[in-house]
């Protein structure tokens, strides 16, 4: 008898969480197609940013900028972009994942954490933190991303560190999200990109104005600083997302045990029903 | 003859496509002084100043602010990247107000080189903000 009372007490316990687990993949499905639409929107930007910067370094061809060549010091900076709250599946280990896993020594990486989880990880496994973004991520605007950029610009022009990293998920649909690990400075070109746009910029002669130095010391921290909010963005799509195939896992997850509950109840009653028949029967044998 | 003169100008900031249209002239404020570009402009690449662009539509004439970014000039393209960019309309005039104030204030006070160079921009950016929000 006391076991029926356990099992309706679990499924209803159960059935609660199924209740939470199934708001929070709704609120995580309209957030996503929010940020899905911005991440969209800033993508145009990125791309002729992109297309610009590499075109303009083409062309410059091997010139000694400060922005293009390492730094002195050893030390890496690393932006790790995580999310503030948990229960996204393996969003936040993926990315922390990615750093642990990196060929960047724990003792020359400085951390600018953006995201509470990141943050939380990084610190316990100890890594340094030099600073903590972790309120842009709620809600992450392009001055934002203008400050951090100027923030690790000036560490690198300082020669405090000698590398700039940047962690984060990229969003490529509703179901992957893909972490990446991608080097912001120096600024590396492959191969590949460079000869595309060398096939292009042929065609036009494009002068610049300012003199090429001068106006890329003006577009490589803009460079940088898009690179950062088209992360922001992504990696705010990517974390809801993350979310949304969570919770709708947990929920069918909850689903399956509370069929399971029900029929271990059903049975239970039955159980508990039989037994009570065979005892007024053989009560009732016994007194005629 | 008049589609000769047309090109295709595109203002995209980093939360949306600000304006895309086919125009014959426009008017742009860039660190090495105003410029004007009609069609076949030479192949530019120049870095903006906060200031208002002035878009020549065939039958129209539009005003915008931007506040710094650079513009992509091809022959028969143009393309602008904003950090920031408003319509008239979307500006708070008093609010642009209150920060000149503050910007002003701030270029008075301080002895920080790099506090002064931010004031500075921030009151470009107010002044801008003013000008084409006033009118």
């Amino acid at each position: 008898m006391a076991s029926m009372r356990d099992i309706k007490r679990r499924k209803v316990s159960i059935q609660s969480t199924q209740q939470i687990t199934k708001a929070m993949k709704l609120v995580s499905t309209v957030k996503l197609q929010k940020a899905k639409t911005r991440a969209e929107q800033s993508k145009t930007y990125f791309d002729y940013m992109y297309k610009t910067v590499t075109s303009m370094l083409a062309k410059s061809g091997n010139i000694n900028h400060p922005y293009l060549v390492a730094g002195e010091s050893k030390k890496k900076a690393v932006i790790a972009i995580t999310s503030n709250r948990g229960l996204a599946g393996g969003y936040n280990a993926n990315v922390t994942k990615l750093i642990t896993n990196s060929d960047i020594p724990k003792e020359d990486a400085y951390i600018y954490a953006i995201g509470r989880k990141g943050k939380d990880f990084l610190a316990r496994r100890g890594y340094e933190i030099k600073t903590d973004y972790s309120d842009v991520i709620n809600e992450p605007i392009y001055k934002d991303a203008a400050e951090i950029s100027k923030e690790v610009l000036n560490q690198f022009a300082k020669g405090e560190i000698g590398e700039i990293y940047l962690a984060y998920t990229s969003f490529k649909n509703t179901v992957s999200h893909i972490p990446t690990l991608m080097k912001l400075l120096p600024v590396e070109m492959n191969e590949e990109s460079n000869n595309e746009v060398t096939t292009t910029d042929k065609l036009t002669m494009m002068n610049y104005e300012p003199e090429e130095e001068e106006a890329l010391n003006m577009i490589i921290p803009k460079y940088i600083t898009s690179l950062i909010y088209g992360a922001l963005v992504e990696a705010v799509a990517s974390e809801n997302g993350a979310r949304m195939q969570a919770m709708d896992s947990a929920t069918s997850n909850a689903e399956e045990m509370i069929s399971d509950l029900s029929l271990k109840y059903n049975r239970a009653r039955q159980g508990s029903i039989t037994q009570e028949l065979t005892e007024i029967i053989a009560g009732a044998n016994a007194i005629s | 003859m008049a589609d000769d003169r047309i090109f295709r100008l595109k203002i995209i900031s980093p939360d949306r496509l600000f304006y895309e249209g086919d125009i014959t002239m426009v008017e742009l404020k860039t660190s090495e002084g105003e410029i004007g570009i009609y069609k076949g402009h030479i192949p530019l690449t120049t870095i903006l100043v906060p200031g208002i662009v002035r878009i020549t539509e065939p039958n129209e004439v539009k005003l915008a602010a931007l506040y710094s970014g650079f513009v992509e000039i091809l022959k028969d393209k143009v393309t602008i990247l904003a950090e920031v960019a408003e319509w008239p309309y979307e500006i708070d005039v008093n609010r642009a107000m209150e920060a000149k104030i503050r910007a002003e204030r701030r270029i008075n006070n301080s002895d920080n080189e790099v506090d002064e160079i931010r004031a500075e921009m921030a009151l470009r950016r107010a002044l801008t903000r003013i000008e084409l929000g006033g009118k």
